[in-house]
């Protein structure tokens, strides 16, 4: 197949993945914006007017980043997991494993649909935020930029949970027991300064800490860790999924027998 | 002329050390209709699974149109059009979105991807339905998609893995018309199958594979050249005696107007209708009673065993 081609069959895929989510968007794009909501009230207003300011900031404004990122991440990482594993499980992904379409388009295809579901439900969330607080963006380059880097890396990670997962059970065990508290304790809700200097170490082996704090460095200009540090880090382990994906569907492992 | 496929030496261990393969040897040629056979478990669907690269080989080579999938697994891909076993699409999708998607995998622009996805949809009667989920088609209806889907990028060789099980009479007589048009349209078919009425009727060669290994390979005509005895069963006019005989025939009464005859490799139809009409009984119409390619089977599967 020539570059056009192949052009064609990734569109193919990122078309078919976005009709997906759209199709059922009551399940992929509503409960974001319903569940971000009810943080906003009860961490923002409710909790967040007895807290007081954070790293400089009211504290809805210092949690709307964190749960903008949060947003992004579960739902890249959701879509990719749960399409792919379902092509798995009704070997639909044959479709794909015998056509002339190359792997590097199999995966960039899944993860583009992962990436434009994060970005929408951000959207969605973004704006649901407006009714809470005021948004002064510090840097649009760094806020799209790691909006961009984080979905694709939380995308990659859902394709590998896919094609390790053999039931339904094991494509929530890592977003229910990994993710989320990952998540939680990447410093969504505060600031790594209130941390004992041990535990403030031992969360900068979370990558979602560089995650959370380069995007809200990118929106408020302000980071528990430094911000080359952070794009680094995510790149680093962005590079390290999309290889070892490559290796998963260049050598067949749990796709072909 | 370059074999549509060629197979060499191909063998097939499994991980948990089943020798699927044991270096099976094959060449369909351009244009042919070849029936692959086997009882369960015979190494079928692992042929086909490595051809189309959703098995990958242990050992040996698959060249589809003279190109080794070793060197250029994507372009003998574009060659090939697979309907396997298994119903393998997403079941919630509409059958028109099903084949033009799969166009585009091929690298099919959008505006061909539609016309030919059409144009199969409407060949295999399934246009009426195509914006219907796909869960919702009767399961003839979804042979005839994966058909569709397996076509729509117009492969020079289809396979098809057992295409009409499940499927009733009428159906699988209409599926064959639609094969035996395509074929006759220039595109290569291999079939598997358990019905061998279905090889017999639409196959040109056919090789029979038995645990990993090619039993018999040779044409449809041949292989049935070696039958060394035949059943014919007689619908007659008149009303039949109680005992019926044929001089070196073995005869039997079915009823009160059939009657079954075995006819000896060497012996002739013709002296059977002789002596019947010598008795005065007329025979009105005749048919084979047993398949003839099951008897044939079922002995070299035996004896390969």
């Amino acid at each position: 197949m020539n570059f056009r081609e192949q052009y064609i069959a990734f569109k193919t895929i990122v078309r078919k993945e976005i009709a997906r989510y759209l199709r059922i968007w009551t399940q992929t794009l509503l409960p974001s914006a319903i569940t971000m909501s009810l943080y906003f009230v009860i961490f923002g207003t409710l909790i967040g007017s007895r807290i007081g300011n954070m790293g400089g900031f009211s504290y809805m404004e210092f949690v709307v980043p964190g749960l903008i990122m949060m947003a992004i991440v579960t739902n890249s990482y959701s879509n990719v997991v749960s399409s792919f594993f379902g092509s798995k499980f009704s070997h639909a992904v044959e479709e794909l494993l015998v056509s002339p379409a190359s792997n590097v388009v199999i995966l960039m295809g899944y993860v583009v649909g992962g990436v434009s579901r994060g970005i929408l439900v951000a959207l969605v969330v973004t704006l649901v935020s407006l009714f809470f607080t005021r948004l002064n963006i510090h840097s649009y380059v760094i806020v799209v930029g790691v909006v961009l880097m984080t979905s694709t890396l939380f995308a990659l990670a859902g394709f590998i949970n896919a094609v390790y997962a053999n039931s339904f059970d094991d494509i929530s065990i890592i977003p229910t027991f990994v993710l989320t508290p990952l998540i939680y304790l990447g410093g969504v809700f505060y600031s790594m300064d209130l941390l004992p200097h041990f535990w403030a170490n031992v969360s900068k082996l979370n990558p979602l800490v560089y995650v959370v704090n380069a995007f809200r460095y990118g929106v408020l200009g302000v980071s528990d860790v430094s911000l080359p540090v952070a794009l680094a880090m995510i790149t680093f382990f962005t590079v390290l999924a999309f290889a070892y994906c490559m290796y998963l569907l260049n050598s067949g492992k749990r796709l072909r027998q | 002329m370059i074999p549509a496929l060629s197979i060499e030496h191909l063998s097939k261990i499994y991980e948990n050390g089943f020798e699927a393969l044991k270096g099976i040897s094959l060449t369909v040629q351009q244009g042919d209709f070849f029936a692959l056979l086997g009882p369960n478990g015979a190494g079928k669907s692992t042929t086909i699974g490595i051809i189309c690269s959703l098995v990958s080989k242990s050992g040996g080579q698959v060249s589809v149109f003279d190109i080794d999938i070793d060197k250029d697994f994507p372009a003998a891909k574009r060659h090939i059009g697979i309907v396997p076993q298994e119903f393998n699409f997403n079941q919630f999708e509409k059958p028109l979105d099903i084949v033009i998607n799969q166009a585009g995998y091929y690298g099919l622009p959008q505006k061909t991807a539609r016309q030919r996805a059409e144009h199969y949809l409407r060949e295999l009667g399934l246009w009426d339905q195509r914006k219907v989920q796909s869960r919702m088609l009767s399961g003839g209806m979804k042979r005839r998609l994966m058909i569709a889907r397996a076509l729509v990028h117009e492969p020079r060789l289809l396979i098809l893995d057992e295409p009409t099980a499940g499927v009733d009479i009428e159906m699988r007589r209409s599926m064959w018309e639609f094969l035996q048009q395509i074929n006759h349209q220039g595109t290569t078919i291999i079939l598997t199958t358990h019905y061998l009425e279905e090889a017999e009727a639409l196959c040109r060669h056919i090789a029979i594979i038995n645990h990993g290994e090619i039993v018999e390979n040779t044409s449809m005509k041949s292989l049935l050249r070696q039958l060394r005895r035949e059943t014919f069963v007689l619908d007659c006019v008149e009303d039949l005696p109680d005992r019926v005989t044929i001089d070196e025939f073995t005869a039997r009464r079915v009823d009160c107007h059939t009657l079954e005859v075995d006819v000896e490799k060497g012996q002739h139809v013709n002296d059977v209708f002789a002596a019947l009409d010598r008795q005065g009984i007329h025979i009105s119409s005749m048919r084979n009673r047993a398949n003839r390619l099951e008897e044939m089977f079922v002995k070299l599967v035996e004896g390969a065993s």
